[in-house]
């Protein structure tokens, strides 16, 4: 832990600050497709980044394993590796290990050894827990105790691929032709105060769970503080680590359904509150008496996604730009529409979303669902 | 006994300024001024002036000035003046040296050692002026996690959760008991509160019933007196508030002298008029905290779990273990009353020396709470030396909920802070019983101030929650990256919870 915080934070700073540029691409119909437009837009994007990190997020990408967990590890040293080695073969029956395939002409900046492992927990290794419980639990061990190594990338049928150099360098240096899926998402970096490592590009991953975010949260502090009472230790110290682990407790350990979460972390106004119908009203009211601490404040944008499903949203004055457009089945996801633009002519559909209001793309649910703000009568 | 104090202030009348029109005569309530026919000139007796500044406001042409008296004793950093009056006062009288308002000591105010934060270049400020700027709250005990009836496609919410104050601004008036301060004060306060939507404490005296139609806008408060405590009180109120102590005075209790207890405060405080109102130091049916429990749900059976009950405790040593007591007991509210907090009468030796500043009791009982996980089962409002925006939204970024403010509240009413509230002679009609001095203070008047007061400090405070890039106050509440120290040390910095400056 001690390495992974000097790495990602050497100057000890309250977080780590950063802005970015953001693309989602998914089929509604769940047909995979290739990396050519989303490494196409977010290239065209190039101008939101700095060089020091980008990445990717694909689903359906391993459906040959589509019902194991696929983990792509990031080692520092030798060491760690063989610490985490003994430490997975302990806890997971491994199905497969491998070197990740890379193309090294890449322009990428100092890469580190990565590995990709198929697994599941052992049998009677995940007593009295969930396995997705037991792969968190263990991805922090492996995060925190083997002193440099790094969990990219922990779900089922997907992956993460990420480091430092800009977003298209990073996709041909994974190769990323080579891979499918439904659902990508794409992200290029601007941080202002690491040099960049690779664990800290994002997507930012915890199971099938990937954020990807533009934005500073002026609410850090308290948003860190309220996941702390809940047993979640900020290591990375970005807002992004804080939104993935507000999606974590709020989603999946609180069973909450996307819509509802989204008025937890870009809530309506009080004076829009206040005109609402009276079931709309209390619901929107306690949401914000219970959750007051994760309301996420100051500008941010995220692309959030799991399995089956993936989720725009901007915070409730949008400090930050997020464009939508649909085109037959495929909805888009963009800081910029130029990007959309460039790799689908012809639109249903192109929109800005107002502050708060999510766009959400759900597997065979074949038109977005939108959460539009709440008009405030005069 | 001849006296050998002398005395503290002088009155100095500019003699071609002063048209002996006895205006200053007529509004000394300790009679200082007096007006001699013979010399037709106005005189004053120094040793009767508290320096409250009354004759100096209304003196219409300004002809007054009041010193400190320039005869001080040899100089000396361990015998002060207020060291060796105070001896000579104790060998003269035999009793305990009473004040009123909060600790006058240079004790660390932290708050003035605490720095903001604002938003430069990466993320962008915001104009209260232009862009909505929240500061909403809702006080009481929230839940950790809430469920949804997801089974017809929509979200329908089955948690119902307990009952909260809801605040326009985090600005409550804090206790102050009716028979301490007038009765026009209190009814400026409940009708301040009224207006600006939030809230007025009783403080231990009861309410007077011509108050109940503010009921909405009031905290009712149960000490260990019990006045006034009945069962109309009690459900009149928005919520309760049980006293176990105060800032000014830590594990002692009160005492009204009958003089003050008047017919109206004789049936607010439902005892015998000209009797002594004595409050015990501990409430005698709380000597343990399962007994604070017993107390917490008496309150709220009786209000048939309606409405919020708060626990106020004084900042002491162990603050932290005893609000995690009192939230497990059941308090949805934690009003917690630093040292600087004040009163309306009470030993100084008391005042001054017991007790802890509020700001490292609540950063310590805010993470204590956070640690043990019980941070959502109640709010947390603070007083005690509360006195501009600033220290609020450094407390809220601390980790208050809301603020109590008292002192505050009473200068923007008229009160200089004199410290001689327990006389019950306040020459601008606050701290007095007296009907006739307490006409001083117009309650229309009054409410203006106080609502003047509120709304100036909200607007500040949305400035400062704007500079910070923060809309909503929720999200400035135990942000505690937002605050910087200066002049700390480290310890100091470890229990605050925050960074040195340009750390």
């Amino acid at each position: 832990m001690e390495t992974i915080t000097k790495l990602n934070n050497p100057y000890g700073e309250d977080k780590v600050i950063d802005a970015c540029g953001l693309f989602g691409m998914m089929d509604l119909t769940g047909r995979r497709f290739g990396s050519k437009a989303p490494v196409k837009a977010i290239s065209n994007m190039h101008e939101r980044g700095n060089g020091l990190g980008g990445g990717y997020a694909i689903y359906g990408l391993y459906p040959e394993h589509k019902d194991d967990y696929a983990f792509h590890i990031m080692y520092l040293n030798e060491e760690s590796k063989e610490k985490t080695d003994r430490l997975l073969e302990q806890n997971f029956d491994l199905l497969q290990a491998e070197e990740m395939p890379v193309n090294p002409a890449a322009n990428v900046w100092s890469p580190p050894l990565i590995w990709r492992y198929f697994l599941q927990p052992k049998k009677d290794a995940a007593k009295n827990q969930s396995h997705d419980d037991y792969v968190v639990q263990n991805v922090m061990r492996i995060n925190t105790e083997t002193g440099g190594a790094f969990v990219f990338s922990s779900g089922k049928n997907m992956g993460v691929f990420k480091g430092v150099g800009f977003p298209e360098d990073i996709a041909e240096y994974f190769c990323l032709d080579e891979y499918e899926g439904y659902l990508w998402v794409c992200h290029g970096r601007f941080p202002t105060n690491t040099p960049g490592w690779w664990g800290g590009a994002h997507p930012f991953n915890i199971l099938d769970w990937i954020v990807v975010h533009n934005g500073e949260l002026s609410s850090y502090g308290i948003n860190r503080r309220y996941l702390e009472m809940y047993g979640y230790h900020c290591t990375m110290q970005t807002d992004t680590e804080v939104m993935a682990y507000a999606l974590d407790l709020l989603m999946r350990k609180q069973n909450l359904p996307m819509e509802v979460v989204a008025r937890i972390l870009a809530p309506p106004l009080w004076i829009e509150i206040d005109d609402m119908e009276p079931n709309e009203k209390r619901l929107c009211i306690t949401l914000r008496q219970c959750y007051s601490s994760l309301l996420m404040n100051g500008p941010f944008t995220i692309i959030a996604a799991h399995n089956g499903e993936m989720i725009g949203l901007t915070d409730r004055i949008k400090l930050r730009p997020l464009t939508a457009g649909v085109k037959g089945h495929i909805l888009y996801l963009s800081s910029e529409e130029s990007a959309i633009q460039l790799v689908a002519s012809n639109l249903d559909r192109v929109w800005s979303p107002r502050g708060g209001e999510p766009v959400i793309g759900r597997l065979k649910t074949m038109k977005p669902v939108e959460i539009l703000a709440p008009k405030v009568r005069k | 006994m001849k006296t050998y104090i002398e005395p503290e202030f002088i009155v100095e009348r500019d003699q071609d300024k002063c048209i002996r029109c006895k205006v200053c005569v007529n509004q000394c309530t300790y009679e200082t001024h007096y007006y001699d026919p013979e010399d037709d000139r106005v005189y004053s007796h120094d040793e009767n002036c508290v320096n409250c500044h009354r004759c100096a406001v209304f003196c219409p042409t300004r002809a007054i000035t009041i010193k400190r008296n320039p005869t001080q004793y040899t100089e000396n950093w361990n015998w002060t003046r207020e060291a060796v009056t105070a001896v000579k006062n104790q060998a003269e009288t035999g009793g305990i040296i009473l004040t009123g308002m909060g600790c006058d000591k240079p004790y660390y105010t932290y708050w003035d050692r605490l720095l903001l934060n604002a938003s430069q270049v990466t993320n962008p400020s915001i104009d209260p002026l232009r862009e909505p700027m929240e500061l909403r709250t809702y006080l009481g005990a929230k839940s950790d996690k809430l469920e949804f009836d997801l089974e017809s496609g929509d979200s329908i919410l089955m948690t119902k959760i307990t009952p909260q104050l809801s605040v326009e601004t985090p600005l409550l008036f804090t206790a102050l008991s009716y028979g301490a301060i007038s009765f026009n004060v209190h009814e400026a306060l409940a009708r301040a509160a009224t207006e600006y939507g939030t809230f007025m404490n009783t403080g231990e005296g009861g309410l007077d019933r011509r108050l109940y139609k503010y009921g909405d806008h009031i905290i009712v408060q149960v000490a260990s007196g019990r006045f006034g405590v009945s069962p109309d009180y009690m459900n009149v109120g928005a919520a309760l508030e049980i006293k176990i102590g105060q800032g000014a005075k830590p594990g002692i209790g009160g005492h009204l002298p009958g003089e003050k207890v008047t017919e109206d405060i004789s049936r607010t405080r439902m005892i015998p008029a000209g009797t002594d109102a004595l409050s015990p130091a501990p409430q005698h049916d709380i000597y343990s905290i399962e007994d604070l429990r017993q107390l917490i749900y008496a309150l709220k059976e009786e209000t048939d779990y309606t409405k919020p009950v708060s626990v106020k405790i004084a900042a002491v040593h162990n603050s932290a273990a005893i609000a995690s007591g009192m939230v497990r007991a059941g308090a949805d509210i934690i009003a917690l009353d630093g040292v600087r907090g004040a009163t309306g009468a009470a030993p100084r030796i008391i005042r001054d020396n017991v007790g802890i500043p509020i700001e490292l009791a609540l950063a310590s009982v805010d993470q204590r709470l956070r640690e043990e996980g019980i941070r959502n089962k109640a709010s947390i409002i603070i007083a005690g030396g509360i006195k501009n925006s600033a220290d609020v939204v450094k407390a809220i970024a601390l980790g208050a909920d809301a603020v109590y403010i008292g002192t505050a509240a009473l200068v923007a009413i008229g009160c200089t802070v004199c410290q001689r509230c327990h006389t019950g002679k306040c020459p601008w009609g606050i701290a007095t019983p007296d009907p006739w001095i307490s006409k001083r203070v117009n309650s229309d008047i009054a409410t203006r101030r106080l609502v003047n007061l509120l709304r100036g400090w909200s607007l500040e405070i949305k400035e400062m929650m704007g500079g910070m890039g923060i809309n909503a106050i929720e999200s400035l509440r135990g942000n505690r990256l937002q605050l910087r120290g200066v002049g700390l040390t480290d310890t100091e910095l470890k229990i605050l919870g925050i960074k040195m400056a340009g750390d």
